[in-house]
């Protein structure tokens, strides 16, 4: 019932990452991720990015920009799901 | 002038005649000093709320997307100029509680200021980079100031816009590395000084007595300073390596340096990925302390006597609100108001302050003497709360 890229087994870890990403990434990226001090992270702007690089920019940071590692705070599935949900388009709200 | 006066007291009558015949519809009569917006950022709307009872007295929607939203006030207090980060400029009415006007000026903005004279409304732009001035009154385009820098003319992100005495204002170049001060004393005509300021300033603010601008840098360990009555003598950096060589920890959320912290001959500034509030004295601008905080400071911000700072942190750490004795330098007490504090503003006199709690949708009011919570008030997404005492002061 719900659509695919949002699916997940853990609704509530979801619903967490989505306000996360919305509310804490949106504050240099923009709440509707069309950028800010930050660059757009909206699916056109992904598009030609491996998906690995983008795993390790957000896990890791960007040395030399404002975009910090995010390893502590994150696990790697949940920085994988986070980017998925980025390239395909992020939610708006939890389903 | 008699036979304007004579004319003007007819329509006067008429109005008061008609606010008499509408009876209990009549509007009641108040002023804007105790009245504030609080913006709630996920919704596109600001509250309009009162410090005297402490109530939310309406709501105005339709302002785009408030993600980094803030406001100026206008010199009566009666309207408020929201940014919004869509680039939106909206100008409410607090009296009306309504949406006067609203243009869409850029395609992604960080906020803005308001001129000595309170005639025009400046914007601070991430997308296109630059400034731009706005009639205060129509919101008609007077000045558009490009941030272009380097050989190409690249075009910089803009951060830390302040007004300055004489229609001046002060801002920094995250990407350009400069501070620039641009002269609006004649819109049709801009002059702007670029000052050298170090790697990535990221936020600005102006001392109350709008002699000093200081830009903290992203890049380095160190705040730039500029004494605007000498600018030509350029930027001085102080606070150099603060971080001590230190490793520094990930920054989640950016400081802010706007809503200042200067009391008496010091200023309470964040450090940067660091869980300290550096002290530096406003004269000789040397460290003269560190405070050690719970997180990273985002606001640091004084009570208007200078007694007390209140801190807010970054994420993890974004539930925490600290409060501190500037005279010992000791801690008074931790608070836990809420999840995800964003901002928090002091009443004009210092006896309230208010917290904006953002993931439990709460604005919560504490007494700064007893420390005790006065009002809880749901507000959708809360960020900054803004009181119109801001239209009285500078660099607000």
């Amino acid at each position: 019932m719900c659509s695919l890229p949002a699916a997940s087994a853990d609704p509530g870890r979801d619903a967490r990452l989505i306000r996360l990403v919305r509310q804490d990434c949106g504050s240099c990226h923009g709440m509707t991720l069309q950028g800010g001090l930050g660059p757009p992270l909206v699916p056109a702007a992904l598009r030609d990015r491996p998906f690995p690089n983008l795993v390790a920019t957000v896990r890791d940071g960007r040395p030399g920009s404002a975009m910090p590692a995010w390893r502590s705070l994150l696990s790697e599935d949940e920085v994988e799901w986070i980017v998925r949900q980025l390239v395909a388009g992020f939610p708006l709200r939890p389903e | 002038m008699i036979r304007r006066a004579a004319s003007g007291a007819v329509p006067i009558a008429l109005l008061a005649w008609l606010l008499l015949a509408q009876g209990c519809a009549q509007p009641q009569l108040r002023g804007t000093g105790d009245l504030g917006l609080v913006v709630e950022r996920a919704s596109g709307s600001v509250q309009v709320v009162e410090t005297s009872a402490q109530t939310v007295l309406g709501t105005v929607s339709g302002l785009g997307d408030l993600s980094h939203a803030s406001a100026v006030f206008s010199r009566d207090g009666r309207y408020a100029y929201v940014f919004g980060r869509d680039g939106g400029l909206s100008k409410v009415d607090l009296l009306q509680r309504r949406l006067v006007r609203r243009i869409q000026q850029a395609g992604n903005s960080i906020g803005g200021a308001i001129s000595q004279d309170g005639r025009m409304v400046v914007a601070q732009n991430y997308e296109p980079g630059g400034i731009k001035a706005f009639d205060a009154a129509t919101l008609e385009l007077i000045a558009d100031v490009p941030a272009n820098y380097g050989s190409d003319g690249r075009s910089s992100k803009v951060v830390g816009l302040v007004d300055l005495p004489a229609n001046r204002f002060a801002y920094a170049l995250f990407d350009a590395g400069e501070i620039r001060i641009t002269d609006l004393s004649d819109p049709a005509q801009p002059r702007t000084s670029a000052y050298s300021a170090g790697l990535q300033p990221y936020d600005g603010l102006v001392t109350p007595d709008g002699r000093y601008y200081l830009a903290g840098l992203f890049g380095e360990d160190s705040v730039a300073l500029l004494d605007l009555w000498h600018p030509e003598a350029g930027v001085r950096k102080v606070l150099v390596g603060y971080g001590r060589g230190e490793e520094r920890l990930p920054v989640f959320k950016m400081p802010h340096l706007r809503g200042w912290a200067v009391a008496g001959h010091r200023a309470y500034l964040p450090a940067v990925g660091r869980h300290e509030v550096l002290v530096v004295d406003t004269e000789t601008w040397q460290e003269v302390g560190r405070i050690a905080v719970r997180g990273q400071p985002v606001f640091v911000i004084a009570r208007p006597d200078g007694r007390q700072i209140w801190v807010n942190f970054a994420l993890p750490d974004n539930d925490w609100v600290q409060v501190f004795d500037t005279d010992t330098g000791l801690g008074v007490t931790t608070l836990t108001p809420g999840r995800a504090v964003l901002h928090l503003e002091f009443t004009p006199r210092g006896e309230q302050v208010w917290i904006s709690a953002r993931d439990d949708d709460r604005v919560l009011v504490y007494d700064t003497r007893t420390l005790r919570q006065l009002a809880s008030l749901s507000a959708q997404s809360p960020s900054g709360i803004l009181f119109t005492a801001r239209a009285n002061r500078i660099g607000f």
